[in-house]
């Protein structure tokens, strides 16, 4: 039991600066392995979000909906890692700017 | 404490160090679920993200990055990308601000008489049952996806498959 409810605002925010290192990190930086990191640092804040309002009013769907999220991104992360390994394979570097087969 | 972590993520050179910020922020969001009176999923999070994914990441880390420092060096670029990152960001703080966000009040405090665990099982397998199926299907895709993509790559890739093993 916590002592003093956590307001929700305070936990949006904190979600939306959570989101906005994701977009940061997906755009500026070049390793694909990062670029996961950061999609799964987006994907914890559309979480937290979904809990928060879980809570703000009182219906157990956003939790339900967080384990969902948590399994989908579970997944996500497992192909993606795969991905990355192929292209590691294949082109011997994982900078997303080295994989260009589909302009030249 | 999530967002210092995160920032670490995005901002060191070494991937392994970006793992062990994110792992931070994950560990740091499953305590913000214990203080929303979610147990469940905290102990979810903890679970499949800060156990199973960043076993993940740190295999493939160290499969692939072994010799590639990969350096954060700014290009033209680079800076217009973070600036439309940072501007994005902006806006959202600003309609947060005219929003009124922190104005809304904490909700009352739950029914404590049936545990968390409890309540989120029950609706799990009662409401969402069919939604519940599909994500295990949806796991099952996703592990064969991976096992084909990481192994079945053509000649050359088998061959290098097989020197790691």
């Amino acid at each position: 039991m916590s002592p003093m409810p956590v307001p929700p605002g305070h936990v949006l925010v904190l979600s939306l600066l959570l989101f906005g290192i994701g977009i940061l990190g997906v755009l500026t930086r070049r390793n694909a392995i990062i670029i996961l990191m950061s999609i799964e640092l987006m994907m914890n804040a559309a979480n937290l979000n979904l809990i928060a309002f879980s809570r703000q009013h009182q219906h157990l769907t956003g939790q339900v909906f967080g384990v969902f999220t948590i399994a989908v991104a579970a997944g996500e992360v497992a192909v993606g890692l795969a991905i990355v390994l192929a292209l590691y394979r294949h082109f011997d570097s994982i900078k997303v700017d080295d994989v260009r087969l589909m302009k030249e | 404490m999530a967002v210092l972590a995160g920032l670490q993520v995005i901002v060191s050179r070494s991937p392994i160090h970006s793992a062990i910020g994110l792992v931070t922020s994950f560990l740091a969001i499953a305590g913000l679920y214990v203080l929303l009176h979610a147990e469940f999923v905290a102990a979810v999070q903890v679970l499949v993200y800060a156990g199973g994914i960043m076993v993940l990441f740190l295999f493939v880390i160290l499969l692939v990055n072994l010799r590639e420092r990969s350096v954060w060096r700014p290009r033209p670029r680079t800076i217009l990308q973070a600036g439309t990152g940072l501007l994005a960001i902006g806006a959202m703080l600003v309609l947060a601000r005219r929003g009124h966000w922190m104005d809304v009040q904490p909700g009352a405090a739950t029914d404590a008489s049936v545990g968390n665990l409890e309540a989120v099982g029950a609706a799990l397998f009662t409401d969402a049952l069919l939604p519940f199926e599909i994500a295990s299907l949806l796991l099952l895709v996703a592990m064969v996806a991976a096992i084909v993509l990481a192994r079945d790559l053509g000649r050359e890739g088998r061959d290098v498959g097989r020197e790691e093993r």
